[in-house]
């Protein structure tokens, strides 16, 4: 079995020390970031971006990854300490993990995060590994109207995370896909929309619309109800779970891990689908569903294994499909594009020691978290004093020096400001900005693929319904649609987001 | 308070006239036809969509609850957003070890809670930070002092 061989490739990529140092500097970050409430990955990686230009594609995917996946760990640790989810991913684990704390048994709730988290996200790199190259050698027979089909699907399914009015979020993903398109024609090389800027002929700077949409924005809308933040910390004591404990959440582990996995490869699935999808499934299974709230061990287990494993697997329609099925992949499609590397079933033949570098880097960073939260779980609680106002002026200078880097150019900086002022204007709209970055980046694919798959079914629109694969990618995306507007589950999705 | 929800009512309001505006750039172009697209035909069918979505928000939004849109922060809006322009403004007459402290003078003086000593150290350590990070560290090819300064 190559798997082996390939795994090996992918080992002897992530354990150069270069990988491993950029591999460590991400779930560092990740868990600070994490821990700290009001910045999320979305909007650090955005940041760091920039970064990645002095990197090659393997360590720059490495660190950025291990931000993302470690800020499900860090979010964790908020949540239970201060009832605070330092992600939205971890907002499920406040819940009975913060009454774990206020009983006293805040060790075994953070040991049980952690090492929930770390048995979901090996499963879920085992996964990736087997699963991907065979879907990315189906993807290999994709033609131009399944790769339409399917980002249409994808874009739809992106709704189902947006919180709010399900016909805003439609239109915030239509809105990204126009952003997208500013620029010069493929075809044709004719300018549109770019008012003769030159700066604008190459398409709007995507990492200065994800800076000023998730970094400015983001800070704008904290600057709201600024309060001081005084957390009581509950004294830890006493890490390890017992074994009535074990013996409890290894069942809502694998559920969570099963359950996870499976949110993460659908597209506009992902973390936080995932653990509150796992928080629900265990509440309804449990013999006991009153203790659920009250400090229940496996409401703390199922979670944090669904979002470290929806977080590990929503990179498979990204290593096999080119589709971000969030804004981190987005992102992460992004950081590729600097490098000239299309994201796509072409990676895994072409790039094999990023592509199994990448994952093998996942796992060892996944055990430098267990490393890493466990025993300094001291030093990122006294992080929490940090209050916002000192953080914010860091992330505008970082936001705002990191963008100038990339071309040198300050045309960049105004569309930060641009970008920062419409994210904010939306956001108070109640639209949420999410889909509009994955619009934004899909737009000229889609366009593409729909004006190569016209060409080359004479103009006939049916092509998209009658080829079998695209037919039942666009039924898939009918249905979502037709699920999300139907009056039942659009009340129950509001809810799930008030709960929230 | 009106009678109809005002977010959505501005929401689609500012998704109307974006999708109009994209609109009228989209019919400046060629639009071709289904078998030969030209550059102005997804721009067209998008705008389009996006203009009948914005009515849709509007119209629906008559018959939802009010709901308030919510206090501004005026001041840090403005503060934060300069911050980006100032830099880029300055970054290319004055360098790095200037254009760098007034972006993040305009940044910490977003919040009313940073006092002077907290402001003066944030600029003070931030850009020193940053120009050991961007310059040395990585290398990035940045002026530190820029064209302005240099006699």
């Amino acid at each position: 079995m190559d798997l082996l061989s390939n795994l090996a490739l992918g080992f002897s990529t992530a354990l150069e020390p270069v990988n491993l140092l950029y591999c460590f500097i991400g779930v560092f970050l990740g868990t600070l970031i994490g821990v700290l409430p009001g910045i999320g990955p979305t909007a650090t990686i955005a940041m760091l971006l920039p970064i990645t230009y002095a990197l090659s594609p393997a360590t720059s995917i490495i660190m950025l990854a291990g931000i993302y996946y470690g800020a499900q760990y860090g979010g964790s640790t908020t949540a239970i300490l201060i009832n605070l989810p330092g992600e939205s991913s971890s907002a499920v684990t406040a819940i009975d993990g913060y009454r774990m704390a206020q009983q006293g048994r805040a060790g075994p709730a953070l040991a049980t995060a952690a090492l929930s988290s770390f048995f979901a996200g090996t499963v879920a790199t085992l996964l990736l590994a087997t699963l991907a190259p065979p879907l990315a050698r189906v993807a290999l027979k994709f033609g131009p109207a399944e790769y339409f089909s399917l980002m249409v699907l994808g874009l739809v399914c992106s709704i189902v995370l947006a919180h709010g009015s399900i016909l805003k979020a439609l239109a915030m993903i239509v809105l990204g896909l126009l952003l997208g398109l500013v620029g010069r024609d493929i075809y044709t090389g004719d300018e549109r929309y770019t008012f003769g800027f030159l700066e604008l002929s190459d398409g709007i700077n995507f990492v200065a619309v994800a800076v000023g949409v998730f970094g400015i924005a983001e800070i704008l809308r904290n600057l709201e109800n600024e309060t001081d933040r005084a957390p009581v910390i509950k004294k830890v004591s006493g890490l390890m779970p017992t074994r009535a404990d074990l013996r409890a959440i290894i069942a809502p582990v694998l559920r969570g891990t099963g359950l996870g996995s499976i949110l993460g490869i659908l597209p506009g699935g992902g973390a936080v689908l995932s653990a509150f999808a796992a928080y629900s499934l265990e509440k309804k299974l449990s013999r006991s569903p009153e203790r659920f709230g009250k400090g229940a061990i496996e409401g703390v287990a199922a979670p944090e294994a669904a979002n470290n494993a929806g977080a590990q697997t929503s990179f498979i329609p990204l290593l096999t499909l080119g589709i971000p099925a969030n804004p981190v992949m987005a992102l992460m499609i992004g950081a590729l594009m600097i490098k000239n590397i299309i994201p796509g079933p072409d990676v895994a033949t072409e790039q094999p020691a990023l592509f199994w570098g990448v994952i093998a880097s996942m796992w060892i960073g996944n055990l430098m978290l267990v490393l890493l939260n466990l025993p300094l779980i001291g030093l990122w609680v006294r992080l929490l004093t940090i209050p916002y106002y000192m953080l914010f002026p860091a992330i505008a200078a970082f936001c705002t020096i990191g963008v100038y880097s990339i071309n040198g150019n300050p045309f960049d900086l105004y569309a930060v400001a641009a970008f920062g002022l419409l994210g904010y204007v939306l956001i108070k709209l109640g639209c949420e900005p999410a889909p509009l970055l994955l619009g934004f980046v899909l737009g000229p694919l889609l366009e593409e693929n729909l004006r190569r798959a016209m060409i080359i079914s004479r103009g006939d629109a049916t092509v998209f319904f009658t080829r079998p694969l695209s037919g039942a990618l666009m039924f898939l995306a009918v249905c979502v649609l037709a699920l999300l507007l139907l009056p039942g589950i659009s009340r129950k999705r509001e809810q799930v987001f008030q709960d929230e | 308070m009106p009678a109809f929800n005002v977010k959505d009512m501005a929401a689609g309001a500012v998704f109307a006239a974006i999708g109009l505006a994209f609109m009228a750039g989209a019919l400046t172009l060629d639009i071709g036809t289904a078998l030969k697209m030209g550059p102005g035909y997804f721009p067209l069918v998008l705008s389009g969509l996006l203009l009948l979505l914005g009515v849709i928000v509007m119209a629906k939004s008559l018959n939802m609850p009010a709901e308030v849109i919510g206090s501004v922060p005026w001041r840090g809006l403005v503060l934060i957003l300069a911050a980006p322009v100032i830099f880029g403004a300055t970054v290319r007459g004055l360098g790095l070890v200037v254009a760098l402290p007034l972006a993040i003078v305009a940044a910490a003086s977003a919040s009313r809670r940073t006092g002077f000593v907290t402001a003066v150290a944030l600029v003070a350590g931030l850009t020193v930070f940053c120009i050991l990070v961007f310059s040395y560290g990585l290398g990035l090819p940045l002026p530190l002092l820029g064209r302005w300064l240099r006699f």
